[in-house]
């Protein structure tokens, strides 16, 4: 019963390694740049963030997404909060900061969010009211 | 016999693995609660696993410098995920030639209101100096903020929980905010979750909307680019924080 709706294509049943292997190198590569290029014009950007700006570029050039690279920045990015978790852990070296300002530090995060929030949200939209015909529209493919 | 779980022990807080693998376990158990909760907002793991984590650290009497060498691959791998960003953004390129222009003025309003209500927020409420710094970056992304807190002699491990909290609340109070201002176009509601949450705002979005978690990740790029540009000038405006 098992082996019955097992796949007959072998290479099709797990994920490619070999595509995530160049996804990965183009990354590093990208990112390599990015770091170089902000030591050597003193850039006030990280050198991954440089590194975005020249794949964009890249990709801009280039014309479409390699599928390996579509693939393997998409699972990347939906993970992403997994890559965060040893840097929010260091809350636990400000627990005495954080008893002693907790009140200024809790509402400049959330009320901060709020006022964030709306202020964006209220310019953009006003921004765009005379645009309706030019505004994506909720079931258009992206 | 009797001298080998010292051994074990000792071996085991010199690799890198059990903190890999704690970290690791912990962000799978919490996206499984999480998802069977139908997205609940207060479960989003980067608050549930660290939680997890952290108690694991103190019970153990585990040193917060050990933990952080032990998962630097989890870390380093930031930068590629920074990169990877570019994927997005390029797809929604034929809407950014578009729309520059508002969401390039929105960009500027919203990145200004992120610095200056937490600065003027944290300063009306007493906070040190310190934390004002450590505060002013918060919008933008991790691998955004904490360098540029550090270069203005902010805390760089203070920022991080302050890009965490606010990437938290930006996640939980967006639904109802958003829908109490009536903005139901997913274009700005991405825009405005992203650049206010940055990459949990993005995560969540992304799993939530295409068109919603595309504008969210443009936004999320641009506000790292903008508050790395604007953090220094908004705290030389006001030189009057300090204390």
């Amino acid at each position: 019963m098992i082996g019955a709706s097992r796949p007959r294509q072998v290479q099709r049943a797990g994920p490619p390694f070999l595509p995530m292997l160049y996804a990965f190198t183009a990354l590093f590569a990208f990112q390599l740049l990015g770091e170089l290029l902000v030591q050597w014009l003193h850039l006030p950007l990280p050198g991954a963030l440089a590194g975005m700006l020249l794949l964009l570029a890249a990709l801009l050039a280039y014309g479409r997404v390699p599928e390996a690279l579509e693939r393997t920045a998409g699972g990347l990015l939906q993970n992403m909060m997994l890559l965060f978790i040893p840097a929010i852990a260091g809350v636990m070296l400000h627990f005495d900061r954080i008893a002693r300002e907790w009140l200024p530090f809790l509402v400049a995060g959330i009320a901060g969010a709020a006022i964030t929030l709306a202020v964006t949200a209220w310019t953009l939209r006003w921004l765009l009211r005379d645009s309706a015909d030019t505004r994506p529209t909720e079931d258009e493919r992206t | 016999m009797m001298d080998a779980l010292p051994t074990l022990a000792a071996w085991l807080a010199a690799s890198p693995l059990p903190w890999l693998v704690l970290t690791m376990l912990a962000y799978t158990l919490t996206l499984a609660l999480y998802r069977r909760s139908g997205a609940h907002p207060l479960l989003i793991p980067p608050l549930t696993a660290t939680a997890l984590v952290v108690a694991v650290l103190l019970a153990t009497g585990t040193p917060y410098a050990t933990y952080r060498t032990g998962t630097g691959l989890l870390s380093f791998l930031i930068g590629p995920a920074t990169v990877a960003l570019a994927i997005p953004l390029f797809a929604q390129r034929g809407r950014i030639r578009q729309l520059w222009r508002p969401l390039g003025v929105a960009l500027l309003a919203g990145c200004t209101a992120a610095i200056v209500s937490a600065v003027l927020l944290a300063w009306a409420l007493g906070g040190t100096r310190e934390t004002l710094l450590s505060l002013a970056p918060k919008s933008a992304t991790m691998p955004i903020a904490l360098p540029v807190a550090e270069r203005l002699g902010g805390l760089p491990s203070l920022t991080a929980v302050a890009v965490a909290v606010t990437g938290i609340a930006g996640a939980v109070l967006a639904a109802p905010l958003l829908r109490l201002l009536r903005v139901h176009d997913p274009a700005v509601r991405g825009f405005a979750i992203g650049l206010t949450a940055h990459a949990i705002g993005t995560a969540r979005e992304l799993q939530v909307h295409p068109t919603a978690g595309a504008f969210a990740a443009l936004a999320m790029s641009l506000n790292g680019v903008a508050t790395a540009v604007l953090v220094p000038v908004c705290v030389a405006a006001m030189p009057w924080l300090g204390r």
